[in-house]
């Protein structure tokens, strides 16, 4: 039912679109933007119920990108979906942008929720769903946390109530890098066992290659399925992924690429 | 009625009750203080829209955002001290950024929750909320005005913050004629001598020195300033030219609240000697309310000292 070879196709002009655009502004985190390349497209080019050409109609699905610094795939995607023009990618962080350093709804085209500091989109989201409910429409709300981002509090208050008001159409995400800025997640705080917390929390979690476009589907596929329970899409990823020098490297989180390496890394993306 | 004494935060629950019957795009929610923002009686009438969100402010605020985005009017309400305090962050970046329309309700707002000591006494919700861009700031003077506040924000899209107050305050203005505006001030009582600028359960202190004052010949003009943002500058400006001294009455910090509002204001269009009644640097302790508020200069007696140190 999905065209899995669109979404492949997209997800990698979607990294290309990445390096080139935080190469240009010489700002951004071009890591958290390359591993979750292959959900964003796989939500916009299959998943997603969205319309470019009316971006705020009722029954369209929702996408909160909680972990707001990785942006720049979610605007390569809805400039590839045609909310706005592709030349709008070249002015991202620069006065007067629609592309803001963190997402903005009031400046965006197709984005619904302001993200960036972290720990607050799940919160958002149940918010969405709750609203949902009492209209009684069924779009879904999908979120995209970091594992570093599940640091936060908030995202377990939020995980509560997701339990409690028995959110089946919230379906999140973590993108499980194991980086984070000071370095590994594992050093930094340890938040490991993240399936055993989300279920001790009451969620229906499901671990996938994050980097293959079937296994995100059919994941989404079951959490869609899931009654009284909100979903959890564990995302195994590497950071960086598609870019040899920037994978697995946390130093590559919120560094732009010289023109070289933006040369390098497009050669590697090729097709 | 004129004198009743009625808690803000009682006259904010029953309104809201009021005005949600005929908007039925209006949730609510709290953090586990139904009992005590009075939200309960909404839960109680409107179940299938309220929310208790338990105990986490955090999360209270993103979920009263994420049901803005799908058109409703959520109500979100805790203590000041957890909404403008602990939710500061989720309140500025994810209500007042994206310009989302709900309203943040933080009552036991000031010292005279009492005996729960500092770690309640929000003094600096005020301050903290009117700090934050586009913000709407209001803080009721008394039950009536309360009930024209909620029917505003309820009206009004966009962002706002609302105090309520924990103990029962007297009636000051009559409801068969109040109306009440987003940034408009009302002159509450006539004067030439000096003006006084306040709001929530000040404005009741402000009219009792007043009458003090009145006794010795001395004639005090009083503008209420509910709406601390935006500010009635030109009320108050009017006012200032005429009678040349300003004392501001707040029950909170001084510093980034009504009195430095007033004082901003005045600086640029009619910079005339001030004095501030409020909490000046300081934290609150626990006690009896009234000996709080005395203790503080909070008081009838400190506004009639503090005017004359202007006269």
């Amino acid at each position: 039912m999905y065209d899995v070879k669109l979404i492949e196709k997209q997800a990698k002009e979607i990294r290309r679109l990445i390096v080139k655009m935080i190469g240009r502004a010489q700002s951004g985190h071009p890591g958290g933007s390359l591993s979750c390349a292959d959900l964003v497209s796989a939500l916009y080019f299959g998943v997603m119920n969205v319309d470019p050409k009316d971006p705020a109609k009722p029954d369209r699905d929702r996408f909160v990108m909680s972990k707001g610094h990785a942006c720049p795939a979610l605007y390569a995607a809805l400039a590839l979906k045609g909310y706005f023009p592709m030349e709008e990618l070249d002015t991202l962080r620069d006065l007067g942008s629609i592309l803001q350093g963190h997402p903005s709804a009031l400046k965006t085209p197709g984005v619904d929720v302001s993200t960036g500091s972290l720990g607050q989109g799940l919160s958002v989201a149940n918010g969405i769903a709750l609203g949902a409910k009492l209209d009684g429409d069924d779009y879904y709300v999908y979120c995209l946390m970091g594992d570093g981002e599940i640091e936060e509090g908030q995202i377990w208050e939020a995980a509560m109530s997701a339990a409690h008001y028995k959110l089946d159409h919230v379906i999140g995400f973590v993108d499980y890098n194991h980086l984070q800025i000071d370095g590994a997640i594992e050093d930094v705080i340890g938040n490991g066992k993240i399936r055993e917390k989300f279920e001790a929390f009451g969620w229906n979690v499901i671990t996938v290659d994050g980097h293959d476009v079937s296994q995100i589907l059919a994941a989404i596929e079951i959490a869609k399925r899931s009654k009284g329970l909100p979903s959890l899409i564990i995302l195994n990823t590497i950071k960086g992924k598609g870019v040899s020098f920037m994978e697995n490297q946390a130093g590559w989180h919120g560094k732009a690429p010289s023109a070289e390496q933006v040369e390098q890394a497009l050669k590697e993306l090729e097709d | 009625m004129i004198g009743e004494l009625i808690a803000t935060r009682d006259a904010f629950g029953t309104a809201l009750n009021e005005f949600a019957k005929d908007n039925k795009d209006v949730v609510v929610l709290d953090a586990d203080l139904a009992k005590a923002t009075m939200s309960c009686r909404f839960k109680d009438a409107y179940p299938e829209r309220f929310f208790d969100m338990g105990i986490s402010e955090g999360d209270l605020v993103g979920t009263a955002a994420g049901l803005a985005t799908t058109g409703k009017i959520p109500f979100a309400c805790t203590f000041a001290m957890f909404a403008a305090g602990r939710a500061f962050e989720q309140i500025r970046n994810t209500v007042a950024y994206p310009r989302l329309n709900v309203k943040i309700c933080g009552s036991h707002g000031g010292v005279a929750v009492g005996k729960d000591g500092a770690s309640h006494q929000c003094i600096e919700d005020l301050a903290i909320m009117a700090a934050i861009p586009g913000m709407v700031v209001i803080n009721p003077g008394d039950a009536v005005e309360m009930r024209g506040a909620v029917r505003a924000a309820m009206d009004y899209n966009g962002p706002v913050y609302i105090r309520l107050g924990r103990n029962p305050v007297p009636v000051v203005f009559d409801e068969n004629s109040y109306t009440f505006e987003i940034g408009k001030g009302i002159k509450v009582r006539e004067g030439s001598d000096i003006t006084f600028v306040a709001n929530g359960s000040l404005l009741d202190v402000a009219m009792k020195g007043a009458d003090i004052l009145a006794k010795e010949g001395i004639s005090a003009e009083i503008i209420d300033i509910a709406t601390i943002k935006p500010l009635d500058k030109d009320l108050i400006i009017e006012s200032a030219k005429k009678t040349g001294k300003v004392l501001t009455l707040e029950e909170g910090v001084i510093q980034g609240g009504l009195g430095s509002a007033v004082a901003q204001a005045l600086s640029v269009s009619c910079p005339v000697p001030m004095r501030y009644i409020g909490m000046d640097n300081c934290f609150g302790q626990s006690g009896d309310a009234a000996d709080l508020m005395k203790y503080y200069g909070m008081s009838p007696e400190n506004v009639v000292a503090k005017a004359k140190e202007l006269i």
